[in-house]
């Protein structure tokens, strides 16, 4: 095949993730003149943000005239046990609620409060009711509404120009294997069709990774089979940085039985709602688990945390309602003390707090989940869970205000490919607003790239073969491994070595693993031909999960503290100073090294939104006395 | 541990295919996307099969198992009996790619369309004002995961690929039901322009959609029956007919 073959094409802007990110990215740029392709790997409107339950968190004051964007910082910094990249922080929280009620404008129909508002719930690490919700299918509503935003602009150019895709195209079920680079600057991208698997180029001086997360590198997830951190692996490639990689959150309720749905999530709004934790014991355990940072917050009595539904004035929270990482290891404590349920869970019971027919309104999907995958009803026994991995709070090093990667013009990344804002734990419901506030970020960081007049280098024949071969090469093979074994191997060495509690022998070995599997995948062989076949498909996913493993391998092996999605059983405690470094992962020849870098200090002015005795939690002597004397 | 099962799997291309038995392990709690998954970890690592969420949320493995339109996902090995053959194959109202994956393109074509949702131009960012028993006869339609089921099973299109032009099909029935009850949408004739352009004349309300939606969407008796009385009512009563043309309302709601 010759470069003349390949399928190619010529936009302003290429958006990679079809999610809630690169949809808003993606309309963001439009509406700024751009023309500009949506390329999703699944069909479009299937991205794992469908997935999301609870719903979208912002300080919109609708439930509770307190809550303002200064409460939702708070809230996300101290989730994130201080580590997140504070400006990002600030912007999520001041521009989340334009983000929601743009939503509206374009046809989101959220459930409302008695004023008629768009009412919002309660959610764990949320000071006040904040989550915008439709029951428990929020996700879908977000992207839908933006599928549809987006047709609503390809009906606009289609009156205008008689070509509904001419300014915006959606290219469905197509998988991008690289960024081409030309002198360390993106010029576009190259994958395949899944559908026939031939090969397709685009040409775009602006790259947006809006990829999401990397689930599908361990065995219990909630992550569908998209979740292989294409766009962590593409940014490595690319010359790009991985910062955090080493917090991965694990959900705290996953479905466990039966075994074919292990993993699938169960919404946190089933605990926002009133439904509670329970051990075999019958005991009502959260309350042990309270840790000292969070005591003032979190109620110690049962009847304190009950009252607190009707009246958060004056009660504190339920300890159901800890940070997701304080719940997730609280619940594997309980299972490995002997007290989890026949399946080896704990279990979640809201059939005994709220009415069936409340169930069934606030939390249709889960009924229908547990009612049709597991034959349980939920409005009359107890559902048993455990913990599942949800979600990488790591990912691509990026400016906060632009999105841009550090270190490789014309490459930004937006949502859960992101890393930074989040810090060490992502709050519930801080991902759909992320997603929203960023990819707009990543949208307009991408316009002005495109309008500031520097020179933008051209994308060379030689860069195009490259990645033809690459992307050839296991059809070329003969005799080696098919790549489903190897994958399964990968996700039971991260399950198993890199999961919710590490330590340092078990890294080592999970990093000599990775090491073996590198170079298997070498030899991965596709039988079949090219058209639509899963076998070539996860031959490339897999690739990029050993990279992405690998990263966060290494930097769980050097962060030698305890914080949010990071558990180190040697090195049980959280530690000031390492609250100062955020480790950052690059490609190193074939492998991958981790370094660690100072995190920028907050400013005063957000500093003074604290109460300094909070901050003496997490922050040094040295640190404390800067914020202190005010000097910026 | 695992009982054996026998699949008959459809396999092809647009071209030509035929059916391929295969015996493969189903473990307890099972459902047809996990055994397909291990006959293609397994037998046929080539074995095409759409899917994303294995969770019912993003309807994207809609195949036919014995015959009806089902997600592969929410279909639970132990419904049926022992020794039974599972047959699955692809949708058939839409072309085939290859194996269980087709060519849904249709239904994208379609979603074009349809007019978007039309917000009055006066309304600003959160001051929109809506009652929950308002917004809740649209979001029953929001809930559509566009598993196509509901298309790929009525037959105005099922083995009429001629009305493909002129049918919106049943998804896109609720789509502009839900618009049209929208409390603030702005867009007249929303019902009318569903007959006159979008085919909901040619459905004759059957419920074959209905009973196929994995989300229990009520699409004949909530959507298409109200849509199609209100049709009826401003097209034939008389003095609404007069009253639309003496104060030029276009609107019929």
């Amino acid at each position: 095949m010759t470069n003349t073959d390949i399928e190619r094409h010529l936009y302003d802007v290429v958006v990679i993730g079809a999610g809630g990110a690169g949809l808003r990215a993606a309309v963001e740029a439009r509406e700024a003149g751009f023309r500009v392709a949506i390329i999703c790997k699944s069909l479009f409107g299937k991205a794992h943000t469908v997935m999301a339950e609870g719903g979208i968190a912002a300080a919109m004051g609708n439930v509770n005239s307190s809550d303002n964007w200064q409460v939702h910082f708070r809230d996300t910094m101290r989730g994130g046990k201080f580590l997140n990249n504070w400006r990002m922080a600030e912007l999520h929280a001041k521009e989340a609620p334009e983000r929601v009620w743009e939503l509206e404008m374009w046809g989101a129909l959220f459930d409302r409060t008695k004023e008629g508002k768009i009412s919002q719930r309660n959610f764990g690490g949320h000071e006040y009711p904040r989550l915008a919700h439709v029951g428990d299918r929020t996700g879908l509503e977000l992207i839908r509404t933006m599928q549809q935003h987006i047709v609503a602009l390809q009906q606009k150019d289609a009156a205008q120009y008689g070509d509904a895709e001419v300014n915006l195209k959606v290219f469905a079920e197509v998988t991008i294997t690289d960024v081409l680079m030309e002198n360390g600057v993106a010029t576009g991208v190259y994958g395949y069709r899944r559908e026939s698997g031939s090969e397709i180029l685009f040409e775009a001086p602006a790259v947006i990774l809006a990829t999401g997360g990397i689930g599908k590198s361990f065995k219990v997830t909630s992550n569908s089979w998209e979740g292989t951190g294409d766009g962590h692996a593409l940014a490595l490639r690319a010359g790009g940085k991985l910062i955090d990689m080493e917090f991965v959150q694990f959900h705290p309720t996953g479905m466990i039985w039966p075994p074919s749905v292990r993993g699938i999530l169960v919404t946190e709004s089933v605990r926002g709602d009133g439904g509670i934790l329970t051990n075999s014991e019958g005991k009502r355990f959260m309350f042990d688990y309270i840790p000292e940072i969070f005591k003032d917050k979190y109620a110690d009595t049962a009847e304190e945390a009950d009252r607190w539904y009707k009246d958060q004035e004056n009660n504190r929270r339920p300890p159901e309602l800890l940070p997701r990482d304080e719940v997730a290891r609280a619940i594997n404590s309980e299972v490995k003390a002997g007290r989890g349920s026949p399946h080896g869970g704990v279990y979640l019971d809201v059939s005994s707090r709220l009415l069936a027919e409340e169930i069934k309104r606030r939390l249709p999907s889960m009924w229908h989940q547990f009612k049709e995958l597991a034959d349980v009803d939920i409005t009359e026994v107890a559902m048993e869970v455990g913990p599942t991995c949800h979600y990488v709070m790591g990912g691509v090093q990026v400016d906060p205000d632009t999105a841009a990667a550090v270190g490789v013009p014309g490459l930004f990344a937006a949502g859960e490919v992101a890393g930074g804002m989040h810090g060490s734990n992502r709050l519930g419901g801080n991902s759909l607003s992320d997603l929203l506030v960023f990819g707009r970020r990543a949208g307009f960081g991408a316009v002005a790239y495109l309008k500031d007049g520097s020179a933008k280098p051209k994308l060379s024949d030689a860069t195009v073969a490259k990645a033809h071969a690459r992307l050839n090469a296991p059809f070329g093979r003969t005799g080696g491994e098919n790549p489903y074994t190897i994958h399964q191997e990968l996700q039971q060495t991260t399950n198993d070595l890199v999961g919710i509690i590490r330590i340092k022998s078990e890294l080592e070995a999970a990093l000599a693993k990775l090491q073996e599997f590198r170079t298997r995948i070498k030899n991965v062989t596709v039988t079949g031909g090219r058209e639509y076949n899963p076998g070539f498909h996860l031959a490339f996913d897999l690739e990029n999960m050993v990279i992405v493993s690998e990263c966060i391998a290494r930097s769980g092996l050097a962060r030698e503290e305890s914080r949010g999605g990071h558990t180190r059983e040697d090195f049980p405690k959280m530690d000031p100073k390492w609250r100062q470094i955020n480790l950052v992962c690059a490609a190193d020849g074939e492998g991958t090294s981790s370094t660690a870098k100072t995190a920028t200090m907050m400013s005063t002015e957000l500093a003074g939104l604290f109460d300094p005795n909070e901050l003496a939690k997490y922050f040094t002597d040295e640190e404390l006395a800067s914020v202190k004397g005010g000097s910026n | 541990m695992g009982r054996q099962v026998k699949l008959r799997i459809w396999r092809g291309n647009k071209e030509n295919g035929d059916f391929q038995n295969v015996n493969v392990e189903a473990n307890e709690g099972e459902v047809v996307l996990d055994v397909i998954h291990r006959v293609q970890a397994t037998q046929m690592p080539d074995l095409a099969v759409r899917w994303n969420c294995k969770a019912g949320k993003c309807g994207s493995c809609s195949v036919e198992i014995n015959g009806k339109p089902r997600l592969a996902c929410m279909t639970r090995m132990n419904t049926f009996e022992e020794d039974e053959t599972i047959t699955v194959t692809p949708l058939r109202a839409f072309p085939v790619i290859k194996d269980l994956v087709t060519d849904v393109s249709f239904n994208y074509k379609k979603a074009l369309e349809i007019p978007a949702y039309s917000p009055p131009a006066n309304l600003g960012p959160g001051e929109a004002r809506m009652e929950q028993i308002d917004v809740e006869r649209s979001q029953e339609f929001r809930k559509c995961i566009e598993c196509f089921l509901c298309q790929d099973t009525c037959h105005v299109i099922r083995d009429h690929e001629e009305n493909k032009k002129s049918f919106a099909g049943p998804r896109f029935f609720i789509r502009i039901a839900e618009l049209d009850m929208h409390p603030l949408d702005t867009l007249r004739n929303r019902k009318r322009t569903a007959q006159e352009e979008h085919g909901l004349g040619m459905c004759n309300i059957t419920k074959c959609c209905t009973e196929v939606c994995p989300e229990h969407i009520r699409i004949t008796d909530n959507a298409i029956i109200p849509m199609k009385e209100r049709v009826v009512d401003q097209k034939y009563d008389p003095v609404r007919w007069l009253g639309s043309k003496i104060s030029k309302r276009e609107g019929i709601s």
